[in-house]
């Protein structure tokens, strides 16, 4: 009936919205719900190092030694870093959503666990996942 | 205000047809799963070839890459990663592009962006396996 009202007169009166993500309080389910969308669209970006190094290796040892160049200086490691976090933050958030999808961890308390799981977790399993890596290489180097 | 105009001939199910839910949505949501679920065996099979690749020299990179098993693998990875991050990118450019033009851009863009990344890992790992 407001809005007949209001067309009568004219004027257009605005429709309620509901509120967007900046009228909460940050949360750490929130923000790891946030960061599995951003983690997700850098590995986006990041299967282009996995085709990078595949087509190198295709391509013949030139372009190899390019691919290796590249990732062996700091910005090269340092992109690595970030993609194996990436990969293992997101790979948690996925492990967490399909415990969800069973049916499992919607208690408060639950969900703050699976959250803290998820962090510490993936910073977990990147170092881990690097210590090998330098193992495996022999070393530091 | 848009009312109902009452010399409108046509049905308000003629004016909303084609307006609302594509009904392709759970099929959507049924590959994310099935994909995040293969993704989580693949993921850690991807990084236990990695590893063991780490510092090898050319030769011993082509050799194993192309050996049936580890190339079969980094195939499953590669497609399986591919439809898994298209059905994603597809969800966020419809949840942030409201702008038509930029929003059906966006789409194709993400379309061939995908196809062409996941081609060319693919016939990546095809030429070391059958080292033409």
């Amino acid at each position: 009936m407001a809005e007949l009202e209001a067309g009568a007169t004219g004027a257009r009166r605005p429709r309620p919205i509901s509120p967007h993500l900046q009228i909460y309080r940050p949360m750490l389910t929130m923000t790891m719900s946030i960061v599995h969308r951003i983690t997700g669209a850098g590995l986006y970006f990041g299967m282009l190092l996995l085709a990078w190094w595949l087509i190198a290796a295709a391509a013949g040892p030139n372009a190899y030694a390019n691919f290796e160049w590249f990732m062996g200086s700091l910005i090269g490691r340092l992109v690595l870093l970030g993609f194996t976090w990436a990969l293992m933050h997101h790979l948690l958030g996925g492990i967490r959503h399909l415990v969800w999808d069973l049916g499992y961890g919607f208690q408060p308390a639950e969900r703050e666990m699976l959250a803290v799981a998820t962090i510490v977790g993936s910073i977990a399993l990147t170092l881990l996942v690097w210590v090998i890596g330098y193992f495996a290489m022999g070393g530091l180097r | 205000m848009s009312g109902p105009r009452h010399n409108d001939m046509r049905t308000p199910m003629r004016r909303v047809r084609g307006l609302g839910a594509a009904h392709s949505g759970t099929a959507d949501f049924w590959h994310m799963r099935v994909t995040s679920a293969a993704g989580v065996l693949l993921t850690i099979a991807l990084v236990v070839i990695v590893i063991s690749l780490l510092g090898r020299s050319h030769a011993a990179v082509v050799q194993i890459l192309g050996s049936p098993i580890v190339a079969v693998i980094m195939l499953l990875f590669i497609v399986n990663s591919i439809y898994h991050m298209w059905i994603g990118m597809q969800e966020i450019i419809l949840d942030y592009v409201h702008e038509d033009k930029l929003k059906f851009l966006s789409l194709m863009a993400n379309t061939f962006f995908c196809f062409a990344v996941g081609l060319a890992s693919c016939f990546a790992i095809l030429k070391l396996s059958f080292g033409v």
